[in-house]
């Protein structure tokens, strides 16, 4: 599903965020990307998810070569094949949470009818089927994160990139984020997590903690060689 | 793996998502949206006022114009070689109805010296500016003078103190009704008013003058008996030619101490000199529009300095460049159009309503309408280019990182 090879970024300035960053994601993984502020995390997240490109390496995402894409085949990349969500939730104020979710939707192609008709899906799904009509501000923290969430579901994306979900939320609200992010991962989505928060990060099954734009550790370097062994 | 092409394309927007997605400046900030919007209203209701005021004018000259024909000509006199006032000869008003093709010709003679006064005890200066004119009874045929109240000048009121009041005339000297008991001081002597004219657009000599019968002046008020302005009618195809022999007609013996002129000319000059003012006015809307144009652009370079993270949320949802720019553009034609909408509507209403005040048809031409919509789509899209290409380039992780 992901796979980096070598990819550095430098921005102009001369701050290197990425040196030399090799990693692979097979689809249907639950991954944790950590490390302390300025370790690259965020820039980790704009390579991963298209929304910016390295200045040299290999990126590949869901097949697709990053490099060889012109600027509105990644927009087309982003809209069918990835999900994001953020830690600001970057819902539209006075839009009700089904048109947000259903507008996520918009730049797929799908006609208005199906968009809203997937958003209540997608909505019911996320345990906000008695939210629909709410607007944002009449949602509570936790509520808002799973909306987003639900946003970025709704298109079914092989890919689903999560930039610190939890980091605007208590500990309960957190906590039923993560779990519905596990729940489609076990449907089958691949997600990655961007988290500074090391208990967020054990919680799952694999973590690659960064460092100054290095990948410092890899923690499941032994099972996806033994998987991949099998694999072979 | 799939392959590295697939079936994966940046998709067309539906029309009414670029309609809902040019909406959304609006819906959140509709304040700010009115009033961006006002200035385009002001330029386009200025514009449209402005056409729609000259062309009910102009179409109110050309019904009055068609009541009364424009076969009206007239003759008076000029002066003679050394300058000194020249008269029409005493038998100017048959020789001119000689005339083959004329149908009808009437005349009136200004009679000296003459004031009118409502009562004895007005001061003799007071003229109000009105003349006294001797008139034969078929003047009113010929002139298409019309009559308010009362009646007309006939055989027998011509002889006795009788009087016509013209429209001004009869609004000056405080006159509103005529009958027997209403009189005006014409020349020292009690004159009854039995009529009051509507003013004649032709004939505009008669609203500020009192009219009196041919023989009646000339009994009473010592008037010469020579026509001071002789009118003709002919079939519209003879005008011209009429034209060419009527001042030697009037006067064999010195043709050149005439003029003749045709009372309609002064009406379409008029028109004529309504459109000049009417182009000049409309540059003076064009840069109430331009002022407009210039503040949906303001309002559209906030807008998109303000939307940045909006900008980098629909980015990261797959909106391509073309997409962000599709969606500003939208909202700055939609902000022009609202604008545009609602000024053709205000426009139409003051040209209706100043219309009516003025008892004018109130017309609005269909291509003032359309060209107030090409110039606000015109506008909307020149306002809404550099923001819209601005929008579209911000990278979208810039655009993402909220402050």
């Amino acid at each position: 599903m992901i796979e980096l090879t070598n990819v550095t970024k430098t921005y102009a300035g001369g701050v290197t965020a990425l040196a030399g960053v090799s990693l692979r994601v097979a689809a249907g993984e639950l991954v944790a990307v950590t490390g302390p502020s300025g370790s690259g995390k965020s820039t980790m997240l704009h390579v991963l998810g298209t929304l910016d490109r390295p200045t040299s390496g290999g990126v590949r995402i869901a097949g697709y070569d990053v490099g060889a894409l012109s600027d509105a085949g990644l927009s087309a990349l982003r809209a069918h094949r990835i999900g994001f969500v953020f830690q600001q939730f970057h819902l539209a104020g006075g839009t009700t949470a089904l048109d947000n979710v259903a507008d996520g939707l918009l730049y797929t192609g799908l006609r208005p009818a199906e968009r809203r008709r997937r958003a209540v899906r997608v909505l019911h799904r996320v345990g906000l089927g008695h939210r629909m009509e709410h607007r944002p501000h009449e949602l509570s923290g936790g509520e808002r994160q799973r909306v987003a969430v639900a946003r970025a579901a709704a298109g079914d994306p092989p890919l689903l990139l999560a930039d610190e979900p939890t980091g605007a939320l208590d500990t309960a609200s957190g906590a039923r984020v993560v779990e519905l992010l596990r729940e489609l991962n076990e449907a089958g989505t691949t997600v990655v997590v961007i988290t500074h928060e090391r208990e967020l990060a054990a919680e799952l099954p694999r973590q690659v903690r960064l460092r100054d734009g290095r990948v410092e550790q890899d923690g499941a370097e032994r099972d996806r060689a033994e998987r991949d062994g099998v694999r072979a | 793996m799939r392959p590295a092409v697939d079936g994966i394309r940046p998709s067309r927007l539906w029309p009414g998502d670029v309609v809902r997605g040019g909406a959304v400046g609006l819906r959140t900030r509709p304040l700010r949206a009115v009033l961006s919007a006002l200035g385009i209203a002001i330029g386009i209701a200025a514009m449209v006022a402005v056409v729609g005021i000259s062309s009910s004018s102009r179409a109110d000259l050309d019904r009055t114009l068609d009541s009364l024909g424009t076969n009206l000509l007239t003759v008076s006199p000029g002066r003679t070689m050394s300058g000194a006032e020249a008269k029409l000869p005493l038998r100017a008003e048959d020789m001119v109805a000689r005339i083959g093709p004329v149908a009808s010709v009437s005349a009136i003679g200004e009679v000296a010296d003459t004031n009118v006064y409502r009562t004895a005890r007005i001061p003799e200066a007071e003229t109000g500016g009105l003349a006294t004119y001797a008139v034969r009874t078929d003047l009113r045929a010929t002139t298409g003078a019309r009559l308010r109240a009362g009646t007309w000048l006939n055989a027998a009121t011509a002889r006795h103190p009788a009087v016509v009041l013209g429209a001004t005339a009869a609004e000056r000297l405080g006159v509103g009704r005529a009958a027997p008991e209403v009189r005006v001081l014409v020349g020292g002597e009690w004159f009854t008013v039995v009529g009051i004219l509507r003013p004649a657009p032709l004939a505009p000599e008669l609203d500020v003058a009192a009219l009196v019968g041919w023989p009646a002046a000339q009994d009473r008020l010592g008037f010469d008996g020579h026509a001071t302005t002789v009118y003709t009618r002919s079939a519209d195809a003879d005008v011209a030619a009429v034209r060419s022999v009527l001042g030697a007609t009037a006067n064999p013996a010195a043709p050149n101490e005439v003029e003749v002129s045709r009372p309609s000319d002064a009406l379409a000059a008029k028109r004529a000199a309504g459109e000049a003012f009417t182009r000049l006015l409309l540059g003076v809307g064009a840069v109430a529009l331009l002022v407009g144009g210039v503040g949906v652009a303001n309002t559209m370079v906030i807008s998109v300095l303000e939307r940045r993270t909006e900008i980098g949320l629909r980015r990261a949802l797959g909106a391509t460049r073309g997409h962000v720019r599709t969606q500003f553009l939208a909202e700055s034609l939609l902000l022009s159009a609202l604008g545009g909408t609602a000024g053709a509507l205000l426009g139409a209403a003051v040209t209706a309503s100043y219309a009516a005040s003025q008892g004018w048809p109130p017309v609005i031409p269909p291509w003032t309408l359309a060209g107030g919509l090409a110039a606000t789509v015109t506008v909307g899209a020149l306002a809404g280019l550099y923001p819209a290409l601005h929008a579209s380039r911000l990278p979208p992780t810039t655009a993402l990182a909220t402050p």
